[in-house]
């Protein structure tokens, strides 16, 4: 089997490309596929990669002015008209602004709305903490009928737009800003609901999703080199959760870091423990945003503050190890 | 079937207001067996869902999700009493069903009506403010396919408190939306109160007229005035058409009219016997054939 990483992934001067770009190339793929993929923005046309989108299909194009809940609900009677309309804006404000929107106009009558929420997590640095969306994965699937992915890098987010589209009701894609490491390869598989081992070990299992997955799989390097084998799992779909692959591995490792650029409530960490609760029960320990809000910095430096680096998840590996 | 007089399209008058009479009485039955449910909205806008589904729409009972039918968008869903009625009594769904079912366990006829029963219900509502965002997708739908069927989004004036209200009309303004029509039940009554007290809403015609719509003014017990004023809002070309019904709650049934009391709450039993007296003699001047 080839393996499913880019073999580049730890030099030095790695391929960093923002996986909202993945975004913005797969809605012109679909939009020259299906004439029925229509394209929503609330005034961040650009920085949603949408704009590729609207110079190629101006008449499918609606740009709905800084209004995200008129514009969650103009996608919801699209949807229900026939169409499948991709709705744009940051995650900070959809589904930040638009959860009652997106639980009734959207779900709760399973409309076929795929919604992007760009810049989460801290990758929007400088902006500081109203802009920095750590919050939304958690929103999200506590909604019934709601698919929530998380994609790694700028590959996977087009396969995963190009895979929102083939499913039948609303589906949540959440995008970083920053440009970040290509981890997978065009020929890595990607399917909504299956999470992918990307590495095989036995000692301890790094669950994590989104871009900081790239620092789960330098820990993982580095705890090789100290004789511990770790397992890294990609786990892009939050929900539906793709529960056996999960179970398999801590079965054999017998214990779990999550790994997340959220809050440590309600998120991954959320997803596993729940999981591993009901069916193996084994130490988790977190990595992710500890129950506050972020502030002014660059990424690098935010993610060193809050703990959220290889060596942080290193740390993490070997503490959760002695709980075993 | 369409109640329309041998003169072509011109509404069977007599018959439409009768059977106005006959869907509030069917919501009074329902709301009683029910035991909780909202009366008020549900009595007044009864004419309004007569002219549009007797006279106005284009739809077919026994194709719902016909691709050409006219869309009705009920935002504040909690009167669907008066929705489940009208489209019982179009051949939507059972009509004894929908007596004894309402709020029901199990049954179609939700608290709050939804789309998931093939009945003629086109969303979800009851959180206000969300159905015109709804409608005016379904009317960019229409346009972007160069369909010809139309968007009638119910609202109530309560729910233009709501910001997301006016982020809608601002946005169907600027499209111009011409196959988009909203009816605002304009009974001046919310839960806590008349609107002109909790938050005030006149000049309501101004704000809507300064969103670039075009207003018009109709009497929502007047049968006549409804389907006219439809039929001019499709005569509108540049523009989206906003219809300020001015209705009276509770309309047909004296101890609950313009008592913002009875927005939330059924008649009891012997309320319901009372209001059915009154609406089967058409206060006092016709003797109704029905039970
Ligand atoms: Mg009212």
């Amino acid at each position: 089997m080839t393996s499913p990483l880019n073999p580049h992934l730890f030099d030095a001067d790695v391929e960093k490309i923002p996986t909202r770009n993945g975004y913005g190339d797969a809605l012109v793929i679909l939009g020259k596929k299906d004439p029925r993929v229509m394209v929503l923005s609330g005034d961040l046309t650009e920085s949603t990669r949408a704009h590729l989108f609207r110079e190629a299909f101006p008449e499918r194009f609606i740009e709905c002015g800084v209004a995200e809940q008129n514009m969650l609900g103009i996608a919801a009677g699209l949807a229900l008209s026939g169409k499948i309309p991709f709705v744009c804006s940051y995650a900070v404000f959809m589904p930040g602004r638009t959860w009652d929107q997106l639980r009734v106009s959207v779900c709760y009558s399973n409309a076929n709305v795929k919604i992007a929420g760009a810049h989460a997590g801290l990758s929007v640095g400088p902006d500081g903490a109203t802009h920095q969306a750590l919050e939304d994965l958690a929103i999200t699937r506590v909604l019934p009928g709601l698919t929530v992915i998380a994609p790694c890098d700028y590959l996977e987010t087009k396969k995963a737009t190009l895979a929102a589209a083939k499913i039948k009701g609303p589906v949540y894609l959440r995008f970083a800003r920053d440009a970040t490491p290509s981890i997978t390869t065009p020929r890595t598989p990607f399917v909504i609901g299956q999470s992918l081992v990307l590495r095989e070990g036995q000692d301890v299992t790094l669950a994590a999703c989104g871009p900081l997955l790239y620092e789960a799989l330098r820990a993982a390097q580095v705890l090789e080199t100290q004789h511990i084998h770790a397992e890294v799992i990609n786990c892009h779909t939050l929900k539906p959760f793709d529960e056996e692959t999960l179970i398999n591995s801590v079965k054999k490792t017998g214990c779990c870091v999550t790994i997340e650029e959220h809050q440590i409530i309600g998120g991954l960490h959320s997803v596993v423990c729940e999981t591993l609760s009901r069916n193996h029960p084994a130490p988790v320990s977190a990595i992710g945003m500890p129950d506050s809000f972020g502030q002014s910095g660059e990424p690098q430096e935010l993610l060193t503050h809050y703990h959220m680096t290889a060596e942080d998840i290193v740390q993490a590996a070997k503490r959760v190890i002695k709980k075993k | 079937m369409p109640l329309r007089s041998s003169k072509k399209d011109q509404p069977d008058l007599p018959a439409l207001k009768l059977l106005a009479n006959d869907i509030r009485q069917d919501v009074i039955r329902a709301l009683v067996k029910a035991k909780s449910g909202h009366s008020a909205g549900s009595l007044g806008m009864a004419d309004v869902f007569t002219a549009l589904y007797f006279h106005v729409l284009h739809i077919d009972p026994k194709k719902p999700r016909w691709i050409e039918r006219d869309r009705v968008v009920l935002s504040n869903a909690h009167i669907c009493p008066v929705l489940y009625a009208a489209l019982a009594r179009r051949g939507f769904c059972s009509r004894e069903d929908f007596i004894n079912g309402l709020r029901k366990f199990g049954t179609p006829f939700q608290g709050h009506s939804n789309t998931h029963f093939n009945m003629g219900i086109e969303t979800c509502g009851g959180p206000l403010g969300q159905g015109l965002s709804q409608a005016v997708g379904m009317a960019l739908a229409a346009r972007h396919d160069q369909a010809d069927w139309h968007t009638y989004c119910l609202m109530s004036d309560g729910e233009l408190d709501e910001g997301q209200s006016w982020e809608a009309i601002l946005f169907a303004g600027k499209e111009q939306l011409r196959q988009l029509t909203v009816i605002v039940d304009r009974n001046n009554i919310q839960i806590d109160g008349f609107t002109e007290d909790v938050m005030p809403l006149e000049p309501l015609a101004d704000k809507w007229r300064a969103f670039n719509w075009h207003v018009i003014e109709s009497d929502g017990h007047n049968l006549r005035q409804i389907i006219d004023a439809c039929e001019e809002a499709k005569t509108i070309y540049e523009k989206p058409t906003v219809i300020l019904a001015h209705t009276i709650p509770g309309k047909g049934v004296d101890f609950m009219e313009r008592h913002y009391e009875w927005h939330g709450k059924p008649p009891d039993p012997s309320e319901g016997r009372l209001a059915l007296r009154e609406l089967r003699s058409l206060a006092g001047q016709v003797t109704s054939e029905h039970e």
